[in-house]
């Protein structure tokens, strides 16, 4: 498998399946791991830069899970491919720095993928469509489990697992699940809620995680807390927290479709409309759109288009996508034209 | 209205900064507003924030931690302070009392009760020995409670530490 073959290729998060698949994106896990008598991945020296990916490769061929995975070394990598594996969530913005040594493993259904050498030596992450924590989790156990038999990872029994920034210290467990909440944005409720998930210490981040601000109808909620608690605690916690979430969109959609119908309609068909006739359409012009036509999809306005379908077009329609699909550098207008003959094509043959 | 930076896409991101009461109007397009925020997640990141708490560390004689560095890599808790991060896994034994605090700040607890990897050398061998208490304590109350599949994957687990420990002392 290389790079490029995954342009043909829709990860598996974005199948559009799985519980709540509705109103969540997908669901995250991801968790921090440093080897014990090396520095921090800051720190980090040439020669020490390279051990650890030595021994993180060969622990990693010990893992059923990834077997047949590609191992990528990030200086091999230019700034689209990098740009491209950011626009799939398989790896982030800090990983595409160009300093240290960095490496990327990644399973080849893009379920899971471990950063080498970002914050921490390990950044291991599983992904997975819909509302799936503990299915995510549990897949994350069984690997962290395997690679633990392998690699010497840094520990103490009174505070867990050590890691660069002490924010992460104890369980190194991160659990996210990206939303999609066009009706609590739409009926401006989404700050009442925002609010009430930072006072219950969980962040809400944007749709390319850390650094990003939430905007749109997109939010990635996420825990804080990694020490003190149980990692199964940890995930149920935030399962519980984002069942409310759901449910009061849910709720929102609900009224909306009974009370506002006209609003909801004509919101919804005149993005449809935009997005079939447009000739130079915005990557920003095109999210918000295709949240439209999503929640067309999901309250059975639009039929006859399936979600998999729009998360498709929310994938192959981002900068980096674009210019892999044409093969060539596009300039930002170039882009903008050929976003929208990609969402014409696609949305031609459906009335 | 088009990007400040770039001067070409429409801008979508209007940023206000404050520079010694000078306000700057900043309006940027995407693309722009992405390479901005990494630029402005450096200058001002999390490094700040949690050395804002870390400040709050009472008893901590300025002196004594600026004075204070970790044997293996050399970093001063000075240095962590303005950074956020850490050298190396020996520094949370170097600064063991001011991060104690620190960590109970962040996370409301300075307890881990999460899981333990299968194979421990840790970092300081009398610390081994606690993880071995703690599991044998973890193993009783689950029997007690019953838990039997727990209990078996953790008598698994103190199995696994007492091999590596007999190994280790074979050497």
């Amino acid at each position: 498998m290389r790079i490029d073959d995954l342009i043909n290729h829709t990860s598996e998060w974005l199948k559009g399946s799985g519980p709540y698949s509705n109103i969540v994106i997908s669901s995250r896990v991801r968790l921090a791991r440093n080897l014990n008598s090396i520095p921090f991945p800051h720190r980090l020296n040439k020669k020490q830069g390279q051990e650890v990916i030595d021994a993180v490769r060969t622990a990693v061929e010990k893992v059923d899970f990834l077997k047949g995975s590609l191992f990528i070394d990030m200086q091999q990598l230019d700034a689209l491919d990098k740009q491209f594996l950011i626009e799939r969530h398989l790896m982030s913005y800090e990983h595409a720095r160009p300093d240290n040594y960095r490496a990327l493993v990644l399973e080849k259904s893009e379920i899971i993928s471990i950063m080498i050498n970002e914050e921490d030596h390990l950044r291991i992450q599983v992904m997975q469509s819909g509302f799936s924590l503990f299915e995510a989790w549990s897949i994350m156990n069984r690997i962290d489990d395997v690679l633990s038999e392998h690699l010497d990872f840094a520990f103490l029994s009174e505070w867990g697992y050590l890691t660069s920034c002490p924010t992460n210290t104890g369980t190194g467990l991160r659990g996210s699940v990206m939303l999609h909440l066009p009706a609590l944005v739409m009926s401006r409720q989404i700050n009442r809620v925002l609010s009430a998930i930072a006072k219950l210490s969980f962040t809400t981040r944007g749709l390319y995680g850390e650094g990003t601000e939430a905007s749109g109808n997109f939010f990635q909620v996420s825990n804080q807390v990694a020490l003190g608690h149980k990692e199964e605690e940890i995930i149920s916690n935030i399962n519980a927290l984002i069942k409310q979430v759901i449910e009061q969109e849910e709720q929102m959609r609900q009224h909306l479709f009974t009370h506002q119908r006209a609003i909801l309609e004509d919101k919804i068909w005149r993005s449809f409309g935009i997005l079939k006739s447009a000739f130079i359409i915005s990557s920003q012009e095109t999210i918000d759109l295709l949240s439209m036509l999503r929640l067309g999809v999901d309250l059975d306005i639009i039929k006859d288009i399936d979600r998999s379908t729009i998360n498709r077009l929310f994938l192959i329609t981002q900068p980096a996508h674009l210019q892999k699909i044409e093969n060539k550098r596009l300039s930002s207008h170039e882009r903008d034209v050929k976003r929208a003959e990609i969402i014409r094509k696609t949305l031609e043959k459906i009335s | 209205m088009l990007c400040d930076l770039c001067g070409k896409n429409e801008a979508t991101v209007h940023l206000t900064e404050i520079i010694d009461n000078q306000v700057t109007e900043l309006h940027l397009c995407e693309e722009c507003a992405r390479n901005k925020s990494i630029e402005m997640e450096q200058q001002f990141g999390l490094g700040d924030l949690l050395a804002g708490l870390a400040e709050f560390g009472k008893g901590i004689e300025e002196t004594e931690s600026s004075r204070l560095k970790c044997s293996k890599c050399g970093i001063s808790y000075e240095d962590f302070k303005k950074i956020g991060k850490l050298g190396c896994s020996q520094c949370y034994i170097t600064f063991k009392r001011y991060l104690s605090s620190l960590l109970k700040k962040i996370h409301g607890s300075n307890k881990h009760i999460g899981k333990t990897p299968l194979k421990v050398t840790a970092v300081a061998d009398k610390d081994k020995k606690n993880i071995l208490e703690d599991l044998r304590q973890k193993l009783q109350k689950a029997i007690e409670a019953e838990e039997f599949e727990e209990a078996a994957r953790i008598r698994d687990q103190i199995r696994e530490l007492e091999k590596v420990n007999r190994k280790n002392e074979n050497r």
